[in-house]
């Protein structure tokens, strides 16, 4: 059975879990103020928010119900457009569009003012952390060019600002920016007695769905799927000692909210503001983009670079390094019965500094053309050590070996790089598809290459000492 | 007045074809469309797909009763193939069934053999091979070869600008149901509800009263749902006259792309040359339009295209030709503009190339150049009312740009990392359907004996607000509240023979009708409120739900009028019949007089480029545009901001890819990429310019929704200008989009 909360509704169903949230909203509860744009997680028109309750208070996050598992509602709170009217007045967010004009043919509208209504609940925990904009980030409107979403976002901020930090919720329903029914949730939750377990029961593994989804949907929707997104034992962020651990579920929200690692990665948020939208970061996880197996997958970029090793439970637990996880295109060292328990990695020191670069089409919202990421070290300007990984030039996400080899006890000099590039050049092989040629690709990974140094290492390393010397 | 669909909006309560209420034995459709390019089909298997449980039936062009054919201007595109097919998604069969995910189930498993025929993908090579559309067109004025002779500089070269995909958020779709009698009501999400319900009694070889098309409104349009939203309506129609069971058919979001026509790419050559003024005495121009499998829209777009070759400026001998090649892609349509962009991108490419081997500013050509009263488009047509340096002037003054100017060098001298662009794009873009017997619309309107009014035209929102305009119109005539009026769906049994919701000349089509069947109807209510009033009929005023004699003292409420003119059986309703004056058009010279004025404008563009890394940010975009007498600068704003992400789009990130073998490569969201919020530009500033406004125009208010798009192109060349400034040895392309590949191609060339 499945048991959650739609809107002011209490739903108690047995429907296959692998039935999309997005058909389980339009068709079994005819609720159709959310859109069907794509199917596939990249215009937000499906937006719904999910409210999952810690500690009596219910955090709610905006998820892409297209690619979402049915199962993976349960337990929680699902608010769709319909759920954040106000009876018979717009609410906060909504008036704010209306007053600046930024709603035209309407279709992907809704999905705005959830992401908006989701802004403006989770500003109750960080209330100047992130921008409106960025909650909106994974919707596509194609009618208004956004600068009036954007005036309506900004009157949402300031607005914002006058709700009173004790009591939010009630505040919130006061002020009008989300229906009164909204404060009877919490307890509602806490009666759904909802344990999520691993299970190795039928049906494919599925956390929350956002590659999946976008390829199989057809075929899951049938059936009961094995949902691993929830899973305690798969989730949380530890530091102990020198090392940090991930559970193989934590999502990429998760990880760019965690304030250790914001400690330990001060440019955290930016290089995952680079990774997908707001939806989509609220719902892939780790595991997920390790086994998707990409050779631009961000986070395996990412994690490379970090010299991360990977925790793998069958009948006993195993670790392996990270780099050599990836075999070949897609294929990956995972045996039947074994699943991704956990990544780590050790913290790096104060001589160690790390970047992640991203060029993509479109900046945000859309898979790399080149990707990659830098761990290095430098004491008295002698590079120590450098562990840089590099996407979309070869089958598998890329560790440069022999690069990374060369650079170690070198001094941190422009000729270094320029030779350390030479030797990369060596180590990739990129190929023409959609996200560029091969040449351009070779060409954007020196440049990358060169971006990490430039980035980390201002003073003593920039563009044109690279560039010239060719 | 805000968008009078705000709060349904926005309350996600706004019907769209996939959200009406459904009869419970509706049936769904779903087309198999050709997985080759090009070629013969040597048979195609059903059997298999037909034993799934759930099929109802497969239709295919031996099912249809009347004509298999459904070409607009030229009858040269079958419904469903025959023995061949033509482009890769090319509709072949449709099947019916009871769900969706059956549909598609038995879709995976029909089988085809088709024997592969060679395929052409681009306009230059159908030009090689002789494969057109039609014959080309071409516009002359005073003679190019003489005048070339004469030229102190003289440029040559040629560009490409690449289609673009509407991505409207609603795919297309239409939901048919079976009447008595054999009719049917169709709701589609169609620009052209009057196309829809021709090629429907077309197909089933049925009159046309036996077909009812509804439209509520459009998930956006874009001119994508002008000729392509009726082949799906078209299939549920058949689907309904055979079946007698109401038929969805949605498309999703792959098949949308795959199946439907785009923006049409362009391979154009061009020859300018200039004097030592630096004016432009003479232009010569070939455009090769890849018009794709069929007809379409295609002619009327390369037509667009010849009228808008010269964008803002006058030269006095041109000499212009278009081409419309076939080659094996979806049927490229309609798109904002309509042609006029690729045009536009030619001209400002061609100056671009001349400024550069000059040595100059790109802007001192543009400026030399500029057309003023009375000077003749190649087309014959004399500008009159010319707003184009007024906007210019106006640009460069309200937002200094001798300031930006001196910025933009400042910051390229300090820093190495990132350099920054600046350009000016002027437009001027004609409106009327160039097609003139199109320049008509209708408008019915009922007083209801409460005094509410409830309004139908020919016009649909697709979320340019055009009902609200019209909502405007009826409301300020008639002197009533605005929540005394209701626009009605549009639909074929109200307002029929209606022209598609098209050429930015919607609203002040139908909105000149409604006017005129407003003041008909006043002219009946002044009758009686004068007899009530005891008043001279010319006294009469309306006014704020009241209607008065001569100084405001004498008064009576609009509904005692209304319901008085109904005891004394005065008629409540009208129909008004409105057709642009003065247009024509000789297609035999190629001259006349097609458009019933200009939209005129100039943009300044700002862009900072990431030489490291080949991406771009717009910083910002400042425009003075010519709204006439904007009837409601809200919304004509929004349509500007939006055009003009739409423009920045085509000529940035959105880029079309097609194999070879004719597959689109860019078949999804996550490889086709449109603006989001963070690639708009940074800052968009729009000053209205002070005009007269235009009588031509519905209130003087100035057709707004295509011309603000080509101040998009002003993105490519501001890009250009950063990366020269990077890259002195770069050699100027005019390939767009341009996309981070080619601006760090080029940084690095």
């Amino acid at each position: 059975m499945i048991e959650f909360i739609l809107n002011n509704k209490q739903i108690r169903i047995f429907e296959k879990s692998g039935k999309t949230l997005l058909d389980f909203i339009r068709e079994n509860n005819q609720l159709k103020g959310t859109k069907i744009g794509c199917r596939e997680g990249d215009c937000g028109a499906c937006t719904v928010l999910v409210g999952t309750l810690e500690n009596d208070v219910v955090h709610y996050k905006s998820i892409t119900s297209c690619i979402s598992p049915l199962g993976n509602a349960n337990g929680k709170h699902i608010v769709t457009i319909e759920g954040v009217n106000l009876e018979n007045k717009l609410n906060v967010a909504q008036q704010a569009m209306a007053d600046n004009f930024a709603t035209q043919c309407g279709f992907c509208t809704p999905s705005f003012v959830v992401s908006m209504t989701g802004f403006a609940l989770k500003s109750i925990e960080k209330p100047t952390q992130t921008s409106c904009k960025d909650a909106i980030s994974g919707n596509i409107c194609r009618c208004t060019g956004y600068k009036s979403i954007e005036k309506a976002t900004n009157v949402l901020e300031v607005k914002l600002r006058t709700i009173q930090q004790s009591n939010q919720l009630a505040e919130l329903i006061k002020e009008g920016f989300i229906p009164d029914y909204f404060a009877s949730i919490p307890e509602r939750l806490k009666k759904i007695n909802f344990r999520p377990w691993l299970s190795k029961a039928a049906g494919n593994f599925v956390a929350n769905g956002t590659d999946l989804y976008v390829r199989y949907a057809d075929k899951l929707s049938e059936g009961n799927v094995n949902l691993v997104g929830d899973i305690a034992i798969l989730k949380g962020i530890t530091i102990e000692e020198n090392r940090c651990k991930l559970g193989a579920s934590t999502t990429v929200t998760e990880i760019a909210e965690n304030k250790e690692l914001q400690q330990i990665f001060p440019k955290l948020k930016t290089f995952l503001k680079l990774v997908s939208s707001e939806q989509i970061r609220n719902m892939g996880t780790l595991a997920g983009n390790f086994v998707n197996a990409s050779p631009i997958g961000d986070m395996s970029i990412f994690f490379l670079a970090l010299h991360s090793t990977l925790h793998i439970l069958g009948e006993t637990e195993r670790k392996i390094p990270f780099q050599e996880f990836h075999k070949d295109y897609k294929k990956y060292d995972l045996q039947k019965g074994e699943i991704l328990t956990a990544i780590s990695f050790e913290i790096p020191d104060k001589d160690t500094k790390f970047n992640f670069e991203k060029v993509s089409k479109r900046t945000h919202l859309d898979i790399a053309s080149v990707n990659s990421a830098a761990k290095i070290s430098v004491k008295e300007n002698t590079i120590t050590e450098a562990n840089i990984a590099i996407g979309g030039v070869a089958a598998i996400p890329k560790f440069l070996v022999k690069t990374n080899t060369y650079l170690k006890g070198k001094a941190l000099k422009a000729t270094t790089i320029i030779a350390a590039e030479k030797i990369m050049q060596s180590e990739i092989a990129p190929i023409s598809d959609v996200r560029g040629t091969n040449i351009y690709k070779r060409l954007l990974a020196r440049q990358l290459f060169f971006a990490h140094f430039v980035a980390l290492y201002p003073q003593q390393i920039n563009l044109p000492s690279l560039i010239t010397k060719q | 007045m805000k968008n009078i669909d705000s709060y349904t909006h926005l309350r996600g309560e706004s019907l769209f074809v996939d959200d009406i209420i459904t009869r419970q034995d509706t049936l769904y459709g779903l087309v198999f469309d050709s997985p080759k390019a090009h070629g013969k089909i040597i048979s195609v298997n059903y059997a298999n797909a037909e034993a799934v449980e759930g099929v109802i039936k497969i239709f295919t062009y031996k099912d249809i009763l009347g004509k298999n054919q459904i070409g607009g201007i030229i009858a040269d595109e079958p419904l469903w193939a025959e023995d061949e097919v033509h482009f890769w998604g090319q509709p072949i069969a449709f099947i019916v069934a009871e769900t969706k995910a059956i549909a598609k189930k038995a879709r995976a498993l029909i089988e085809i053999e088709i024997e592969e025929l060679p395929v052409i993908t681009t306009a230059r090579e159908a030009k090689e091979k002789g494969s057109f559309i039609n014959a080309p067109r071409s516009f002359h004025l005073g003679n190019t070869n003489e005048a070339f002779e004469k030229c102190e500089h003289v440029f040559e070269g040629k560009t490409f600008s690449n289609g673009q995909e509407h991505l409207y958020l609603e795919t297309q779709g239409a939901y048919a149901i079976p009447m008595e009698n054999g009719n049917i009501k169709i709701t589609s999400s169609t620009q052209g509800p009057t196309s829809v319900q021709k090629i429907v009694a077309q197909v089933l070889g049925v009159a046309m009263h036996k077909i009812e098309i509804d439209v509520i409104r459009l998930g956006g349009g874009f001119g994508g749902k002008e000729d392509q939203a009726t082949p799906w309506a078209v299939m549920a129609a058949v689907a309904v006259q055979q079946l007698k069971k109401p038929v969805k058919y949605i498309l999703n979001r792959h098949d949308d792309l795959r199946m439907t026509g785009k923006r049409h790419p362009y391979d154009s050559t061009y020859k300018i040359g200039l004097d030592e003024h630096l004016k432009i005495i003479a232009y010569d121009v070939e455009f090769l339009q890849n018009s794709g499998a069929a007809a379409d829209l295609s002619p009327a777009i390369a037509e667009r295209t010849l009228f808008h070759a010269t964008n803002s400026y006058y030269i006095p001998n041109v000499s212009s030709i278009v081409h419309s090649c076939k080659t094996n892609l979806p049927p490229n349509t309609a798109f904002r503009g309509f042609g006029g962009p690729q045009g536009m991108f030619v001209i400002e490419s061609a100056i671009a190339k001349a400024a550069d081997a000059l040595g100059i500013d790109k802007r001192l050509i543009q400026e030399a150049n500029l057309l003023v009263e009375n000077d003749a488009f190649s087309y014959g047509q004399i500008a009159t009312k010319v707003e184009m340096e007024n906007t210019w002037n106006t640009a460069i003054k309200q937002f200094d740009l001798e300031k930006l100017e001196k910025e933009t060098a400042e910051f390229n001298a300090a820093n190495t990392n990132y350099k920054k662009g600046i350009s000016l794009m002027p437009i001027t873009f004609g409106i009327s359907f160039t097609n003139t017997p199109m320049n008509h619309a209708r408008a019915l309107i009922h007083i209801y004996q409460d005094g509410s009014v409830g309004v139908s035209t020919g016009a649909v929102e697709m979320g340019q607000s055009v009902n609200t305009k019209m909502l405007q119109v009826a409301s300020q005539t008639l002197g009533i509240s605005p929540d005394k009026v209701k626009l009605e769906t549009t639909n074929t049994t109200r307002v029929a023979n209606t022209s598609p919701t098209a050429a930015s000349a919607t609203a002040d089509l139908n909105g000149k009708a409604v006017l005129k069947a407003c003041n008909a109807l006043k002219e009946r209510l002044k009758v009686v409120a004068a007899n009530l009033l005891d008043a001279n009929i010319e006294h009469i005023v309306f006014k704020e739900d009241i209607v008065f004699a001569t100084k405001e003292e004498i008064f009576v409420s609009w509904e005692k009028v209304v319901a008085a003119a109904m005891l004394k059986r005065v008629a409540l309703s009208e129909n008004a019949h409105y057709a642009t004056p003065i247009i024509h058009f000789y297609k035999t010279k190629e001259k006349g007089h097609p458009f019933a004025y200009h939209v005129y404008g100039t943009a300044i563009t700002q862009v900072t480029v990431d030489c490291m890394r080949g991406t771009y940010e717009i910083d910002a975009v400042k425009i003075v545009h010519d709204f006439g007498k904007s009837m409601n600068l809200g919304i004509d704003i929004g349509q500007v901001e939006g055009a003009l992400a739409q423009g920045i789009g085509w000529m940035t990130m959105e880029e079309i890819a097609y194999g070879k073998d004719g597959r689109l490569q860019s078949n999804a969201l996550s490889t086709y990429k449109v603006p989001d919020i963070f690639s708009a530009a940074k800052k968009v500033a729009i000053i209205p310019l002070e005009t007269q406004g235009n009588d031509m125009a519905i209130l003087k208010s100035k057709a707004v929704g295509e011309p603000p798009l080509m101040y998009g192109i002003g993105a490519y060349f501001a890009i250009q200008q950063a990366i020269k400034a990077f890259n002195p040895k770069h050699k100027l392309q005019f390939h767009s989009p341009y996309t981070p590949e080619k601006v760090l191609m080029n940084l690095y060339e």
